[in-house]
């Protein structure tokens, strides 16, 4: 009680005093960002800039964490009063997140014109129990990216429509000699593991849960296991992808040392540029392959969204950097590395100019993307997963057996 | 000097050689790493010198435009400085007076040992009520808090190392201006700790350095440019997400420099310090 | 002046730290105790009483088990490897040769190193594509293809160690270092005129000087390397395949990844118990080396 009357007359001291020094008063969020794929750091600074410009009262503190740090950061700062006010989360969150209240529903906030405006699948990373709890910014699958000169030179007309297709051309390219180990993955012991996973249930039709019960142990989850560790022992993958993260991915992918590899949509502009790549403009990019008589294409829903903590003192001018943020106006002028979320922007020559690869491909991948299980205990299932995916690739145990003990200790 | 024969001599100076280029090879590397072109560290065969000598990560880490990469490595660097000299001036003001007492009155020493004896608690079986706590009392992601944190480690170190500091100085000193009448605070501060103070010293670097190299409570109790550390900001460059390797090299230097600087020029006081606390602890 | 006033002087003078020492680490412990029988969550839920659901529930679990074995070798590796390491080059620092002083000024820079500096250096060494430590073996050729160090179970524990170790081996040469040069000219020299072998003369002569630093510079790096976090959390994170998870880390996923604070306590009061079982096999062993000396 005595504390809250002090920390109250502290604030209208300090609410005074900034009256006193300024026109007006200054609000300052915090915002959590990742550090990595997707939108780079500078530019996200960059469109933050632009929205203090605009809204010269408001003052947004940026913070970027790697990937792997977002989930805990943002849980950890749910506990001091003066935390983020804006995160990003991904999509496998909002159920664990609005469950422990960590993120406001911010479902009456959200315009007509938003509902309509945005991708129907876009909206599936943001919403839980029929609530929504931000706003979806970054619209992202995983593409089966392809080097076109070493295709040419195997004599490979088109990429492959299936995984099986997958590795029958990458052993067209490993007998030729062209590359010692053609595919590139990212399976390290992290999340990125499971997206890869999630991309090849996903063809293979399986299901993670079924009647609140783990079901990825037979069927098409062990499919899809099977053919990682397949492609693993065959010496078509490159070993190392099992300590792979995507940027790693990308570096081998980019220097020239993987005929094929599978990544975010952020890769294809980069890998593109002169600058930082020795494969510039010999970048093809198409949805992840299908399975024969099962799926035409797959993907994993990879998509991540901005929310407003339950904490924040300022939730009215956090929604207002959110709405900026993720405005048609701001996506469409930042669509090298993300593309929008807005379903108008595809159609739009300034988005599409220069990317049509990336578009077309888009076009098919997001249709097709498919969820990691919304449950509260995600980064349970998820941690037992990872550690099959590793057992199964390193030998330790059949992908039978390591799926099994995932499903038993993944607290479903 | 003892007899010495030409092979044992030969035998010595290769193992010199071989002791020296242990230790310096990886710390060379981070060197050169950090002033190679991004070209330079992903080509096979590994180029071992930069075709050209490139600085600009320097300039990208110490650059202070505000809401760039630099203004939040530069924020990290002054928090860590800004933690680790509060921690350190708090323990040292805290460990004076216990370990003058433990000193000289062998009666209470037992007590001393208690708490050198939580150093033996990992810090995960401290972590989760300390996070309650500093929630609770609105210090997560705040200097002060992670100061305090700190003194769980830095307190029971330098009450340790300034007891066996105040033990060589001879009790008989205190007790000859007792007799002439001095008071405590005055016989404290005008003889005792005069000739404590380059064991206070010793400590005080240590502590520096501990709470400098500190990481897990900041990883947990800190969340931005407020009050992230050092370390953490170098474990959020290196968790894999950042492709340019020099980046990760040039914050690693930029971390080191300070402890390292500290080492080699304090280099003695620091051995003693640690091997006279050692042999009498 | 009386003996009690002397006393509760002392205790005077011991308040402040004492009253530390309770606030950031007495209460602390003590809640962890409490949080240790209940199925608290790290926010939301105060939980409720469980009894010892979760210390069964830990000690049950494959998990621990695993984390047990992998903690223990990392530690007895590296300590024993850093000991070893150590006194050889204290050794060799004890001789006569140019350049002695400049190299004994070396040995404090990888002590000096941040740990997580260390670890994001070797991290870096060790990359499987870029690494330096593949162009190298590559460049003399050693091995045909690159390795993936840190990727495979076999290898990845061994680089932590070795990581490990090149960082705190020159702590252990200073210190033993310090206590050679405590023993005195003389000694040595009257055993070389009795003619005792090298081998001898270390562990007659020189071996009681260096005895009782060495111990507590074991217990210490021993107790530390139980509680290893920093290097694993940058380098590994516990994988491939958990094969580097040990007790921090698992204590950390427990208890803050998954926020189940209850039983991340009752896993951390484990941990805490067998490292004081250590640390008291351990003192017991330097005061029964003290009183042999």
């Amino acid at each position: 009680m005595l504390k809250s009357i002090r920390t109250t007359l502290l604030c209208a001291t300090l609410a005074g005093v900034s009256f006193v020094g300024h026109a007006h008063a200054e609000t300052t969020l915090n915002a959590l960002f990742m550090a990595q794929a997707a939108y780079s750091e500078a530019d996200v600074r960059a469109m933050t800039e632009a929205f203090t410009k605009a809204n010269p009262d408001v003052k947004v503190n940026l913070e970027f964490v790697p990937y792997e740090g977002l989930h805990d950061k943002t849980v950890l700062a749910q506990g001091s009063g003066g935390g983020y006010d804006v995160v990003l989360f991904d999509v496998i969150w909002p159920a664990e997140y609005a469950s422990n209240k960590v993120l406001v529903d911010v479902t009456d906030r959200i315009t007509g014109e938003m509902k309509s405006g945005v991708l129907p699948g876009a909206w599936t990373t943001v919403e839980y129990d029929g609530k929504r709890y931000g706003m979806p910014w970054i619209l992202d699958t995983k593409y089966l990216f392809y080097n076109k000169e070493i295709l040419e030179k195997a004599g490979i007309k088109a990429p492959p429509k299936t995984w099986d297709e997958l590795a029958e051309q990458a052993k067209v390219i490993k007998d030729k000699g062209l590359l010692a180990t053609p595919i590139a993955w990212s399976w390290s012991q992290a999340e990125a593991a499971i997206c890869d996973y999630t991309t090849l249930v996903s063809a293979y039709g399986g299901k993670f849960i079924d009647g609140g019960k783990p079901a990825f142990a037979s069927g098409g989850g062990l499919d899809a296991l099977n053919y990682m560790v397949a492609s693993y022992s065959s010496g078509l993958t490159n070993p190392n992808s099992k300590e792979f993260l995507e940027e790693d991915v990308r570096k081998v992918f980019q220097n020239g040392e993987a005929a094929f590899a599978l990544n975010w949509t952020y890769m294809y502009n980069l890998a593109n540029d002169p600058k930082e790549s020795k494969v510039a403009g010999k970048v093809g990019v198409v949805p992840a392959p299908g399975v024969a008589g099962k799926s035409e294409v797959s993907a994993v829903n990879g998509s991540m969204g901005l929310g407003i903590t339950s904490t924040s003192k300022n939730p009215d001018e956090a929604w207002k950097y959110i709405v900026y943020m993720t405005s048609q106006q701001t996506q469409n002028a930042y669509a090298k590395l993300s593309l929008p979320i807005w379903a108008s922007s595809y159609e739009d020559a300034s988005v599409t100019k220069g990317q049509e690869e990336l578009i077309g491909a888009a076009k098919l991948g997001l249709a097709a993307m498919y969820p990691r299980p919304t449950t509260p205990k995600y980064q349970e299932l998820s941690t037992a997963l990872q550690q099959a995916i590793q057992e199964a690739l390193l030998g330790q145990a059949s992908p039978e057996d390591a799926l099994k003990t995932a499903a038993e200790n993944s607290g479903l | 000097m003892e007899r010495q024969n030409p092979v044992f001599t030969a035998f010595v100076y290769a193992a010199a050689l071989l002791l020296a280029a242990i230790i310096l090879t990886p710390i060379l590397w981070l060197f050169v790493m950090s002033i190679s072109s991004a070209a330079d560290l992903s080509t096979k065969p590994l180029n071992w010198w930069p075709n050209e000598i490139d600085l600009s990560r320097y300039r990208l880490l110490l650059s202070t435009i505000e809401n760039s990469t630099g203004a939040a490595f530069t924020a990290s660097l002054f928090n860590s400085l800004k933690v680790a000299g509060m921690a350190t001036l708090a323990a040292i003001a805290v460990a004076i007076p216990a370990a003058w007492a433990v000193s000289r009155t062998s009666n209470v020493s037992w007590s001393l040992y208690a708490v050198i004896a939580t150093y033996m608690l990992p810090p995960v079986a401290l972590a989760v009520p300390l996070y309650m706590g500093l929630a609770y009392l609105g210090l997560l992601n705040s200097v002060f808090g992670l100061a305090l944190v700190y003194l769980t480690i830095l307190a029971p170190f330098t009450t340790w190392l300034l007891k066996s500091g105040f033990d060589s100085i001879p009790k008989e000193i205190e007790s000859a201006a007792m007799i002439d009448g001095a008071r405590l605070d005055q016989i404290l501060r005008l003889i005792t700790l005069p000739l404590a103070a380059p064991v206070m010293a010793t400590s005080a670097l240590f502590a520096f350095l501990l709470a400098w190299d500190e990481f897990f409570y900041a990883l947990l109790f800190t969340s931005d440019l407020r009050a992230k550390t050092l370390t953490v900001a170098i474990s959020d460059l290196a968790g894999g997400r950042v492709s340019d390797y020099g980046l990760i090299a040039t914050a690693g230097v930029l971390a080191a420099l300070p402890p390292v600087l500290i080492g080699l020029v304090m280099q003695r006081a620091l051995i003693s310090g640690l091997t006279s606390g050692g042999v009498k602890g | 002046m009386s003996g009690t006033w002397i006393t509760t002087r002392a205790w005077l003078l011991m308040l402040p730290l004492l009253v530390v020492m309770i606030a950031v680490i007495g209460w602390p412990l003590i809640d962890t105790v409490r949080l240790s029988f209940t199925d608290a969550r790290l926010v939301g839920t105060e939980g409720t009483f469980v009894g010892l659901a979760n210390y069964a529930k830990m000690l049950g679990g494959s998990n621990f088990l695993r984390a047990f074995v992998t903690t223990t070798w990392f530690a007895v590796v590296s300590v024993t490897a850093e000991m070893v390491l150590g006194v050889l080059a204290a050794l060799l620092l004890n001789q006569q040769f140019r350049g002695r002083t400049a190299l004994r000024a070396l040995m404090i820079l990888p002590w000096a190193l941040p740990t997580v500096v260390n670890a994001t250096l070797w991290r870096l060494i060790y990359n499987p594509e870029y690494g330096a430590l593949n162009a190298a073996l590559t460049q003399i050729g050693l091995i045909d293809s690159y390795r993936s160090w840190l990727g495979e179970p076999g290898s990845a524990l061994t680089a932590l160690i070795i990581a490990d170790c090149w960082k705190n081996f020159p702590l252990v040469a200073l210190i033993a270092l310090a206590a050679l040069q405590a023993v005195p000219r003389d000694i040595t020299a009257a055993s070389l005129v009795d003619g005792a072998g090298p081998l001898n003369r270390f562990r007659y002569v020189i071996m009681p000087y260096l005895a009782g630093p060495l111990l507590v510079a074991l217990v210490l790096r021993t107790i530390e390397a139980f509680k290893v976090f920093d290097l694993i959390w940058v380098m590994t994170r516990g994988g491939p395949a958990n094969s580097t998870r040990t007790l921090s880390i698992l204590v950390y996923q427990e208890a803050f990844s998954f926020q189940r604070a209850g039983s991340g306590a009752s896993l951390a009061l484990i941990v805490t118990l067998l490292v004081t079982v250590l640390a008291v096999a351990y003192a017991a062993m330097v005061r029964k080396a003290a009183g042999a000396s």
